[in-house]
């Protein structure tokens, strides 16, 4: 089981941040399948946040195949997002690993390897839209 | 379905001053809708309204389509928690559930005992040693254990401390989730009902600003930044809330269903708290102007 | 909504109860004595032991008692019961359960009402009955000082009282200018009530009498001299215990005067002696008295009773049409 926490000042919707959380805890593993979600009525009691904000993002969630509600028992993870990528995550992490010293030597302080990262993420968010 | 609440060009009056004007409203079933305002807008007559404590001077209101406290079935159907949550201080917290139950038929007292027990209430306290978030709390439990199809929350948690303003919409949630009635709850602080609310009814200066789901709202007001630019010139599909400008650049609030496609400007999703303050601002310097209504 | 009348009512019950029960013992204890002793002496011993010492406390005591109840009713009963609610808001709670506003004012009045009226005919049955000797030899239960605590009467005053409290709570709707008004006007309606409708409720016997030494009870003289003064008389009539109304001189051509002007006969020391009275008789002065004979006391009891009952029911007949139309 796990438990949710919203940021009030994200700006992000709070169904949103619902759904990020279950996806990221099945990214890192701490949700398997068959694992039960709180239920609707413990997340809203929990967080003092409409229960439909809560079945809104559970419904998401459904959608993307990656939960399914069982009546009358609560809502189970069926999907997973961790089996395929996390293999990757090794050879891509010692990549990044090796950029950030070439980014240092060449004397970007933290902050602007940061911007420099973000610019060139929404640049290729923004063509692939595109 | 029926709506919760009902309201046609609902008007109270109270000598020469009228309290709300022109208000028509329709709040669908099954949502928690948050009336947002300044002190006197005319949150508590409008409460006051629903749950027949005043009676209207102009225009009709039902609530789940009846006329407010006309009969004991329609009352047992609305519970009401009051400003300050009234309670009575020589009673203790066992008398108003013996309170309830006597004068309610449907009354719930698994349900009122297990929440007194879970907020660890010592049943023979007098009300009047209660903190204020647990004479909240008790009127809370009042309310809900006589099982409404609507309950209706008049600034429940304005004096309240941030903890105890917590645990009281923690209970007010669970009570939703678990028992499936609508709510209206009013509060001057857009931070109160931020979390809780899916529906949003903005009053100010006696009138209905704006009254939507709140998803729907959200996605339709936007917040344009730009080069400045005389608000007459936006295309007419857009509806322009609240502008300022200073010499060189225009910032508008502006309600639109088309997509904004104006390269000049940067466009920002706003907040609820944007957007409430941006018609309470466009209610106070405009008061007469008639009500900005999204009827779906 | 009995249980919770009585719930928000107890305290006052207990305090009525207390009252009460403390009455009983005082009036229990001493009452058998007081009716012997009356048995036991002569009229005038008796009333000399009664208007003094002990038993004249005792029966001031009671007078006061079955006088203020009503007012205290009204005062601590009957302007805080709405009142109160509204100034701690609870009415916002106790409107909202599923009962209407209506029954719930009924029951309010009905209990607490009935509760009124029957400690107040319980206080007033006690002392009627502790000071009925004393009553019987003074003579003097139709008196204006006397009526108001004895007999039924004071339950009329109680609904009334109680009705009028709630009424000035409901319109005032602050507790305690609700109390100073429900006094003030208590007070105002006893009052009127007394001098102005309590003697034409029935028509009182008028008798035409020559003033004699027998049934003189004043005679004033307002000057003196060689040749007297203004002279002004009071007459009883044959009537035991009657209450005297009103009284006026008439002199011999038929016309009421103010007062009788100087006759020689009755000059000087002379005044209210035997020639003085012959002369006023040869003059043709008369007095014309109206009374009300004890024997009426029951059947003003019952009127005055009724008035203030009605009183009382239209006053909370307001009170329904009122906090349906008006209160929040």
């Amino acid at each position: 089981m796990i438990e949710f926490h919203l940021d009030a000042r994200s700006g992000v919707a709070p169904y949103l941040q619902l759904i990020h959380q279950v996806r990221q805890a099945l990214r890192l593993g701490l949700l398997r399948v068959d694992d039960q979600l709180p239920t609707v009525k413990d997340v809203a009691a929990g967080l003092a946040i409409n229960p439909n904000t809560v079945l809104k993002a559970y419904r998401e969630l459904e959608y993307e195949g990656l939960v399914a509600a069982r009546p009358g028992v609560g809502t189970f993870v069926t999907g997973t997002l961790s089996d395929a990528s996390l293999a990757a995550h090794g050879p891509l992490r010692q990549d990044l690993q090796r950029w950030l010293a070439k980014a240092r030597r060449a004397g970007l302080d933290d902050e602007s390897i940061e911007a420099l990262f973000l610019n060139t993420f929404r640049a290729g968010t923004a063509q692939d839209v595109a | 379905m029926t709506a919760v609440l009902d309201a046609s060009g609902l008007g109270k009056r109270y000598r020469r001053r009228w309290a709300l004007s022109d208000c028509t409203l329709s709040i669908p079933p099954g949502r928690v809708a948050g009336l947002v305002g300044p002190n006197g807008a005319g949150k508590t007559t409008l409460l006051h309204l629903a749950v027949g404590l005043l009676t209207p001077t102009a225009g009709t209101i039902t609530v789940l389509g009846g006329r407010p406290a006309a009969s004991p079935q329609q009352l047992a159907r609305v519970g009401f928690v009051a400003q300050e949550t009234p309670t009575y201080a020589a009673l203790s917290v066992a008398d108003h559930l013996q309170l309830g139950a006597r004068l309610n038929p449907g009354w719930d007292s698994k349900l009122a005992d297990s929440r007194i027990e879970q907020l660890g209430l010592d049943p023979g306290q007098r009300a009047g040693k209660l903190s204020g978030g647990q004479r909240a709390q008790l009127a809370l439990t009042l309310a809900v254990a006589k099982r409404p199809e609507l309950l209706i929350l008049d600034e429940p948690v304005a004096s309240l401390d941030p903890l105890a303003r917590r645990e009281f919409l923690q209970s007010l949630m669970e009570f939703v989730a678990g028992h499936e009635a609508s709510v209206v709850l009013s509060s001057h602080l857009v931070a109160d009902l931020e979390r809780v609310c899916d529906y949003l009814i903005v009053l100010a200066a006696a009138r209905v600003q704006l009254a939507g789901e709140v998803d729907d709202l959200l996605a339709t007001h936007h917040r344009l930044t730009g080069p400045r630019r005389d608000p007459a010139t936006l295309p007419a599909g857009q509806q322009v809330i609240e502008a300022s400008h200073t010499d060189r650049q225009s910032t508008m609030i502006v309600r639109t269903s088309e997509p904004i496609h104006d390269p000049a400007w940067t466009v920002e999703q706003l907040s609820m708290e944007d957007l409430v303050l941006a018609y309470m601002a466009a209610g106070a310097t405009v008061g007469r102007r008639p009500a900005l209504e999204v009827q779906r | 909504m009995t249980w919770l009348t009585w719930r928000q009512f107890r305290a006052q019950a207990w305090v009525a109860m207390a009252a009460l029960a403390a009455l009983a013992v005082t009036l229990a204890v001493t009452g058998p004595h007081l009716a012997t002793l009356y048995r036991t002496t002569r009229r005038g011993d008796f009333l000399n032991l009664t208007q003094a010492g002990s038993y004249h406390v005792l029966s001031l005591i009671g007078a006061f008692v079955v006088l203020a109840v009503p007012g205290l009713i009204g005062l601590f009963w009957g302007a805080p019961l709405v009142s109160r609610e509204l100034e701690a808001g609870t009415l916002r709670l106790a409107w909202n359960q599923s009962i209407t506003r209506t029954r719930w004012l009924a029951i309010k009045l009905g209990i607490i009402g009935l509760a009124a009226m029957a400690a107040a005919g319980l206080f007033s049955l006690m002392v009627t009955w502790w000071s009925s000797p004393i009553d019987h030899a003074n003579e003097s239960l139709l008196g204006p000082a006397v009526f108001g605590e004895r007999g039924i009467v004071p339950i009329g005053y109680a609904a009334f009282a109680f009705a009028l409290g709630v009424t000035a709570g409901l319109l005032i709707r602050r507790t305690v200018p609700a109390m100073a008004t429900t006094v003030a006007a208590f007070v105002a309606a006893r009052v009127a009530v007394t001098l102005w409708v309590r003697p034409h409720l029935l028509a009182p016997v008028r008798v035409l009498s020559v003033i004699t030494q027998g049934n003189l009870n004043t005679y004033t003289q307002h000057a003196n001299g060689p040749l007297g003064g203004p002279i002004t008389v009071a007459v009883g009539v044959n009537s035991p215990g009657a209450w005297i109304v009103s009284e006026q001189t008439i002199n011999g051509g038929g016309h009421v005067v103010a007062s009788i002007p100087q006759v020689a006969a009755c000059a000087g020391n002379r005044g209210a002696t035997p020639p003085c009275f012959t002369r006023l008789a040869q003059l043709g002065y008369r007095q014309l008295v109206a009374y009300q004979p004890a024997s009426r006391f029951w059947a003003f009891q019952w009127d005055e009773t009724a008035i203030f009952l009605a009183l009382a029911l239209l006053l909370a007949g307001f009170c329904f049409w009122w906090i349906r139309r008006h209160v929040s």
